[in-house]
């Protein structure tokens, strides 16, 4: 599986990641072997086997919903990068 | 004194040898005078250690007890400290000091541990070198030249330096077992939800497990009998009783059947490593092991479903990192897109990049039947592998990894070389199982490690077999050159 530039441009916006252009052909170039050696899984017949996402087959376990935590606010935002009145601040998104 | 065993500072404190803060001290003096050559610590707290270990200290004059009675050991960066930079590697966390404890980190301190601090590692986790850390490539003290192996690179290299008895790590594809096996120590990979992951900082939710990296299979049951259990802030966490990992080490192994898989002595195992593994299967059957021939048949394919597992986990686990709430944020972003796209680009690593980039492929629309789902279907045939195995053994024996130590700088242009690397290790974490690697010896100078792999929480077996192991042999006793001052 070979990847072109264009690809790692919309994996790039998929991922949030900006990738210079100088680095998208080395980008995809590593990708690609990796991709390839990734394609082995595909010589395997595993028609009628169950994915598995969990090892042990576990599901989540419940609990009574009840608050658990305390109000930790300030404690959490002390290590934001910017928070003005108790909220997190972003560029503006709305004009 | 950093000769000594974990188990043999806890009994020298319980005997009054020297106090916590004595030890505490010494270790903070070697970290100081000698970690300039390895680089295994990012932070070192020795303000809190000498505080902690004088708390312990007290206590033990009040005739409180506790399992590790003011032992000092290392934390994994992985794990969240409270009020200490928690960095996981990486530029992304520099800054971040973390508001709460991981719960190995508070199960270890209630049961006396002192932390002097935070060990290097492969940026979150991702790497079998620790090349891939913000804060500089750890060395191997076998061999300043080597890499000490990763993602739990920082822990291994202090403890085989001798800059730590024990320090917790962490094992998603390999990063106990494979800087064990570099470094010539016993590690230890518990069952999948063993141990708890809350505050542990996530790499592949369904993979990743927690385990001490140390120098016996002693010390690491003592280790695993302090950090094992449900935890109510982990729905993953096992909700299953706690053995007392330290009351079967000295079982009598006569009789214990360990499966050999063919697979795992196939081409690209270096011709020492495999000697040494052979020794080591010879010396069980010395101590009354019943050998038997397995097969692991879906074996090469672990390591192409991890790579569409892990990256796939990752890239959903990472996407937290926005530069929003805590961590790096890029400087005057035009737009939100503009923030989170810079944040992530100048915060990350490439390794990081290069394996989000791959979880967003796997996962995107197209392609997720082709990868995500396969590889699922695949890792399933594995832990059938394993089930069908476990019917005729009780353990299985191979290499831990394919090779010594290699070369810094050696495999890091080529990814899928440095894959390879955790080809023999892979599939216990695709099947959740426990498994160990231990020294079987040296080859050339450097350690080679053997992997013994276990069924289901059942670590106490696998414990059991490594310690009569280390009975038996010298191996483990064998130390890196050049550990004093001076040297």
């Amino acid at each position: 599986m070979a990847l072109e530039n264009s690809d790692i441009e919309k994996l790039a916006t998929l991922a949030r990641i900006n990738i210079n252009d100088e680095m998208k052909t080395e980008v995809a170039g590593k990708i690609s072997d990796i991709l390839t050696m990734i394609d082995d899984m595909q010589a395997v017949d595993t028609s009628g086997i169950e994915p598995m996402a969990n090892s042990l087959d576990a599901t989540q376990r419940l609990r009574e919903d009840i608050v658990t935590e305390s109000n930790k606010r300030e404690q959490l935002q002390a290590v934001a990068p910017a928070t003005e009145d108790g909220l997190y601040l972003v560029p503006k998104v709305i004009d | 004194m950093h000769n000594l065993t974990l188990a043999q500072v806890i009994s020298g404190l319980n005997q009054g040898d020297f106090s916590s803060l004595e030890i505490t001290q010494h270790y903070l003096n070697r970290i100081g005078a000698l970690d300039s050559r390895y680089n295994s610590y990012i932070t070192v707290t020795g303000e809190q250690a000498l505080s902690h270990a004088k708390q312990a200290d007290e206590n033990r004059a009040k005739g409180i007890t506790t399992l590790l009675g003011g032992a000092p050991i290392t934390h994994k960066d992985i794990f969240c400290t409270k009020g200490i930079k928690t960095s996981c590697g990486s530029k992304m966390l520099d800054n971040f000091i973390s508001p709460y404890d991981a719960t190995v980190v508070s199960k270890l301190r209630d049961a006396g541990a002192v932390s002097l601090g935070k060990a290097n590692m492969d940026e979150f986790a991702m790497g079998s070198s620790n090349e891939t850390s913000f804060y500089g490539k750890v060395l191997n003290p076998w061999d300043l030249g080597r890499v000490p192996g990763g993602s739990s690179g920082g822990s291994a290299a202090a403890v085989a330096a001798r800059l730590t008895p024990v320090a917790t790590a962490t094992d998603t594809g390999g990063s106990i077992r494979q800087p064990a096996s570099l470094c010539g120590l016993t590690g230890l990979k518990p069952t999948y939800g063993r141990v708890s992951r809350f505050g542990m900082i996530a790499f592949a939710s369904s993979l990743d497990q927690a385990g001490p990296m140390a120098r016996t299979a002693e010390d690491a049951a003592i280790m695993l009998n302090a950090m094992a259990g449900v935890d109510l802030n982990d729905s993953t966490s096992a909700d299953k009783p706690v053995d007392d990992y330290t009351a079967k080490l000295n079982n009598d192994i006569s009789g214990l059947r360990i499966g050999v898989p063919k697979e795992f002595f196939s081409e690209g195992l270096n011709a020492d490593t495999q000697a040494k593994v052979q020794d080591a299967i010879k010396e069980y059957e010395k101590l009354g092991a019943k050998i038997v021939e397995i097969t692991l048949p879906h074996t090469a394919l672990a390591v192409p479903a991890y790579y569409v597992i892990a990256p796939a986990e990752a890239s959903a686990n990472l996407s937290r990192f926005d530069g929003v709430r805590y961590g790096y944020r890029c400087e005057d972003p035009a737009d939100l897109q503009d923030l989170y796209m810079r944040t992530r680009e100048e915060g990350f690593g490439e390794e990081v990049k290069r394996r989000i980039l791959i979880g967003a492929y796997v996962l995107s629309a197209g392609f997720y039947d082709a990868y995500y789902n396969k590889a699922q279907r695949i890792r399933r045939l594995i832990k059938n592998d394993f089930e069908q195995a476990f019917k005729q053994v009780d353990l299985i024996i191979g290499p831990t990894s394919p090779s010594p130590a290699f070369k810094i700088g050696e495999k890091t242009s080529d990814p899928v070389q440095m894959y390879l690397e955790d080809i023999y290790t892979i599939s216990t974490n695709l099947a959740g199982l426990p498994a160990l690697s231990m020294p079987a010896g040296l080859a050339g100078g450097l350690p080679v490690g053997v992997q013994l792999i276990g069924n289901y929480f059942d670590e106490s077996t696998l414990l059991n077999a490594a310690h009569r192991f280390q009975m038996a042999t010298d191996h483990h006793q064998q130390s890196a050159p050049n550990l004093e001052v001076g040297d």
